[in-house]
């Protein structure tokens, strides 16, 4: 079964109950998504197919065939982090880091989400044309991806900084 | 989990000879059967993939809209006539899950997604008759919080977790069935089970049948429309209460129509039939929307910890028809 993986294509051969996040970690060697609840609970397996966010350990790689996936290992380009990884890194966005590839893999999710205009439970007007990320709509938004250590604070000025502007 | 066979057929034809095999199951999104099957809850022989099938949101001449049962939940709340036509719908897929989940559930597994209830997952350490038919059910004396207040069977507590569904039963939505005899429809309202007995049947589907498409009738009133969600913590959480309204009034005051239903307390999505009945035709006021809230309430059950959920549930109702009846202001 092929897949293009942080834009390569790739062959894999795996039992049908292989979820998409034990696929890269285990079979491809990618270990950067992490398996945090198993169950859909934290989002630490949070993985981008065709650009929009996911949760890894609930999908079943067979159905996935022919797609793009991106993992945390995809994100850097000629050597230079992405910005919301160099974003992290300055505001303190992590503590044990478990969650870290999730969240920045959710965020980048979300952007897309915010920038084609898609509301969200603390939208006022679900028929306004643009979003304004404001501090709530990002919590809102990140609230499937959860931090043990409490980096909360960090996470948000991280993600507020590459994309607070750029989503407007 | 256990070992299946996985197809991804072509057209809801050949699915539902797929599905119509023994120990087979239809997967959407995967977000509650790949989790169940992990749990070894289910055990399906047979996995077909109906995620290939229509996710066409489509606007019909007699004014309803169809929605293949294969469109992810994002899809169905980001939908500008969803947003500007049925906002309740909208927000009520919003409230649930999160963004992650919401852009991988498809809207036929969300409406089949089963219950919440912790007994039910705890196959080593809980009796559950959903799990295990005649074997008794230990949330009825246990911590039983988040269970059902309306509805419930000396069988089963458990609710249905849903907040789309709320929002389709309050829409007179239709559901579309294909099956091994043919395609018929199904009222929303009808499709899911209260408990009784057999709290193991959910749902009045045959077996084999699959769900291909939600049809949401024309409905003018659900331009005034929301969901309000009360749970435990601000986001990605299931609901304690819920509430989906619509609320058209007369130029004096006087409600014209209404539709009324209610997440987070039975088995099914629960359409307010009595609070609507007790609403047409009376003035919109504080007192009346209280009055409806507790005709719809007054065979209430509670169990030792779910008490709080019949005034939590008069309490939203209310406040959200008071804010659909401000918002016309």
């Amino acid at each position: 079964m092929q897949f293009v993986l942080n834009g390569k294509l790739t062959d894999a051969d795996f039992d049908t109950r292989t979820s998409l996040l034990d696929l890269v970690r285990d079979h491809l060697g990618l270990t950067g998504s992490k398996k945090g609840c198993n169950q859909g609970a934290c989002g630490a397996c949070t993985i981008l197919v065709d650009g929009e966010r996911i949760l890894s350990c609930l999908a079943l790689a067979v159905q996935y065939q022919g797609r793009s996936i991106t993992t945390i290992e995809g994100l850097a380009s000629d050597g230079a982090l992405h910005p919301l990884q160099q974003a992290f890194i300055e505001h303190d966005g992590f503590q044990c880091g478990y969650c870290t590839p999730g969240q920045i893999c959710s965020a980048i999710g979300m952007a897309q989400e915010v920038k084609r205009g898609l509301p969200s439970n603390v939208t006022h007007n679900l028929l306004g044309e643009t979003i304004d990320l404001s501090p709530d709509e990002l919590r809102e938004r990140m609230s499937g991806n959860l931090c043990r250590c409490g980096a909360y604070n960090g996470i948000v000025a991280a993600i507020t900084e590459v994309y607070g502007e750029a989503a407007k | 989990m256990t070992p299946f066979t996985y197809s991804q057929p072509g057209d809801s034809t050949n699915a539902v000879v797929l599905g119509s095999k023994q120990e087979a199951k239809y997967l959407g999104g995967g977000t509650n059967l790949v989790d169940l099957m992990r749990e070894t809850l289910e055990r399906p022989a047979i996995l077909v993939d109906v995620t290939g099938l229509s996710s066409v949101i489509e606007e019909r001449e007699n004014g309803s809209v169809l929605i293949g049962a294969a469109t992810r939940n994002t899809a169905v709340a980001e939908h500008r006539s969803i947003r500007a036509l049925y906002p309740l719908l909208s927000r009520a897929i919003l409230a649930g899950a999160s963004g992650q989940i919401r852009n991988m559930a498809t809207v036929g597994g969300n409406v089949l997604q089963r219950t919440r209830c912790t007994y039910f997952y705890d196959s080593e350490g809980s009796r559950c008759n959903k799990r295990s038919p005649g074997q008794g059910c230990d949330a009825m004396d246990g911590f039983n919080r988040i269970h059902a207040i309306l509805g419930a069977s000396s069988s089963c507590v458990a609710t249905h977790p849903s907040d789309m569904c709320v929002a389709l039963a309050a829409l007179d939505a239709v559901v579309h069935l294909r099956g091994a005899h043919g395609e018929r429809m199904l009222p929303f309202t009808d499709l899911h089970r209260l408990p009784e007995d057999h709290p193991e049947i959910e749902t009045r589907l045959e077996p084999g049948e699959l769900i291909t498409a939600i049809e949401l009738p024309a409905l003018p009133l659900a331009v005034r429309s929301t969901y309000r969600k009360v749970r435990d913590r601000a986001s990605y959480s299931f609901a304690l209460i819920s509430v989906a309204a619509a609320l058209e009034l007369h130029d004096n005051g006087i409600v014209k129509d209404v539709r009324l239903a209610l997440g987070g307390v039975a088995h099914k999505p629960w359409r307010a039939w009595k609070a609507e009945a007790a609403l047409r035709g009376q003035p919109a006021t504080e007192q009346n929307f209280q009055s409806a809230a507790m005709a719809e309430l007054s065979e209430a059950r509670p169990l030792r910890d779910n008490g709080f959920k019949i005034e939590l549930a008069k309490r939203t109702m209310t406040a959200v028809l008071m804010e659909l009846m401000e918002a016309r202001a």
